[in-house]
């Protein structure tokens, strides 16, 4: 049989010398990399150049054709659909990854904490929607709407806050321009703050959040004082254990470009979220307007992380 | 024995790329060029990367009239639909390929064996007609096979950067894995990058290895010349019709 391979193997290299052609896959070509790794070969019958030219060219104007026609629908596809069909699409791919999302999360998976030295100083300011006006702090009330046996706000304030148990926290702040900094937040976990002030069950009862989170209406809206700045949460980040309402930054209390006297401090959402000088909080199972994830801007209204 | 390839010249179709690996190769174009782009308009609105010596910037990804030029600026919210929209495309065509490539054998063609990594250099050297010797040539040579095989190991690097990126804290230990959030962006980057360069390679090669193996990615065959040794003598009456 090497006999034969030998022989074999001297007809290539005549072959190659008569025609200049290089056999590059000789199965029988010991440095061949198909035949170490027995690459199987898929070879018609040898057929005449005319023959083998007149079946390629069939074969590249139908996959020439294919391929084109394909492309095109592709790019007119796109262009040609309405916006209107642009915006739901869109919108509701926003919404399919955030059922995809929901699906997997767990309010037991926690985002890194970080030493005291690792802190960005000094902290970044981004974003003042909301922040216009100058906030007068012992004026300042915060109104929360749909808690459990009442159809009228509970008006409470800044001390009635801090007298719930007090967190921190060394966690990363996202934006969703791609920065982030490493923050120290102290303030009241949401959850604690929703069990003292319980919200109104979806049946009407009394909402319990440690042991009933499915019986809660399903969202939180958040506004400033001025209305101007708004944010929608759905109920599981909301009560995810490292979410606070925040009064103190770094060890200081809030300034007011980071939103005095009380902000929403989370790693489970980007910054957008993250609302300062929250002046209403409402629980409510219809689906909050967001301003950054509304149709106006286009981001996404789940932004969770 | 006989030997084909004589006076006659006669040819061979070679069946080279099965039907499921072109349409996912060409599908995989658009869509990683969407990453891409959209990627490029998120990673505008930070733009902290460039490729720095001495503490003396070289190259600033991405200059100004690199932006202008391109549309770029202000353009993030746009970007992230797109990212988030092209992202399940993108990853389901590499999934559905990857277990194409394991259940067909073709990843016997594509995986570097032990020798390669030695002898791709040579297929570097001999492309750049240093070496006169071609290296040896299965469907892929031990350069492509390299290629070929980064190339889906990035695509799997960009998705799992991707969702440290996109999901730091419910995959903090991903994220964690990776060197904190920070670093994931930046691997992600560079990952787009590679893509990029890897593109840039590819296209240039393809060029250079000219239309009948450009073409075999459309139609699946490429003609190659009759040198098959046939373990039969060929019957007299054997003829081939057209």
């Amino acid at each position: 049989m090497s006999e034969d391979k030998e022989v074999l193997l001297e007809k290539v290299r005549e072959f190659e010398a008569r025609t200049g052609h290089t056999v590059d896959s000789y199965p029988g070509d010991p440095n061949n990399t198909a035949s170490v790794l027995k690459e199987h070969r898929y070879l018609s019958e040898p057929i005449s150049p005319e023959n083998a030219k007149k079946q390629m060219s069939a074969m590249s104007r139908r996959g020439f054709f294919v391929g084109g026609a394909a492309a095109l629908l592709g790019i007119f596809g796109w262009r040609w659909m309405p916006d209107e069909t642009k915006t739901n699409l869109i919108r509701r791919t926003f919404e399919f990854n955030e059922r995809v999302s929901q699906l997997f999360y767990s309010p037991r998976r926690l985002a890194t904490e970080f030493p005291e030295a690792r802190v960005t100083m000094p902290a970044r300011f981004n974003g003042a929607e909301g922040l216009d006006e100058v906030v007068d702090l012992a004026a300042w009330r915060l109104n929360v709407s749909g808690l459990a046996g009442r159809t009228d706000d509970l008006v409470i304030t800044l001390d009635d806050i801090k007298n719930l148990p007090r967190t921190e926290m060394i966690t990363e702040f996202k934006c969703i321009e791609g920065w982030s900094t490493i923050v120290h937040w102290a303030g009241v976990r949401f959850s604690d703050f929703a069990a003292k002030y319980a919200p109104k069950n979806r049946d009407g009862s009394t909402g319990d959040v440690a042991n009933r989170p499915q019986d809660l209406p399903r969202y939180v809206s958040m506004t400033t004082p001025d209305e101007k700045y708004y944010v929608a949460w759905d109920m599981p980040a909301i009560l995810h254990p490292q979410t606070l309402l925040a009064y103190e930054m770094n060890g200081a209390p809030l300034t007011n470009e980071h939103g005095a006297p009380l902000r929403l401090a989370s790693p489970t959402k980007y910054g957008i979220k993250q609302i300062k000088r929250i002046g209403r909080i409402e629980f409510t199972d219809e689906r909050p307007r967001d301003y950054w994830g509304g149709p106006e801007y286009g981001y996404d209204w789940y932004a969770g992380h | 024995m006989s030997f084909h390839g004589g006076e006659a010249m006669e040819k061979q179709l070679e069946k080279k790329h099965p039907l499921a690996v072109r349409w996912l190769h060409w599908i995989n174009f658009p869509l990683l060029a969407m990453m891409i782009w959209s990627g490029i308009l998120i990673y505008w609105a930070n733009p902290v990367y460039g490729i720095r010596l001495f503490g003396y910037e070289l190259f600033k990804f991405f200059p100004q009239s690199f932006n202008e030029f391109l549309g770029i600026p202000f353009r993030l919210a746009e970007g992230l639909q797109l990212h988030f929209f092209f992202m399940w495309f993108f990853a389901v065509n590499g999934v559905v390929y990857i277990i194409y490539t394991i259940v067909s054998g073709e990843w016997r063609a594509l995986l570097p064996i032990p020798a390669s990594l030695k002898r791709a250099p040579f297929v570097a050297l001999h492309d750049a007609h240093i070496v006169k010797n071609k290296p040896p040539q299965g469907k892929y040579n031990d350069a492509q096979r390299i290629a070929y095989t980064s190339v889906i190991l990035m695509g799997m690097g960009s998705i799992i950067t991707g969702l440290a990126i996109y999901k730091p804290t419910q995959l903090s230990w991903l994220t964690s894995l990776l060197g904190g959030y920070e670093w994931a962006r930046w691997e992600h980057f560079w990952l787009m990058v590679s893509f990029v360069l890897f593109f840039a390679v590819h296209v240039f090669q393809v060029i250079m290895a000219g239309w009948s193996n450009f073409r075999s990615m459309i139609t699946g065959y490429d003609i190659v010349e009759a040198v098959e040794p046939k373990h039969e003598p060929a019957p007299a009456a054997e003829e081939v019709t057209a």
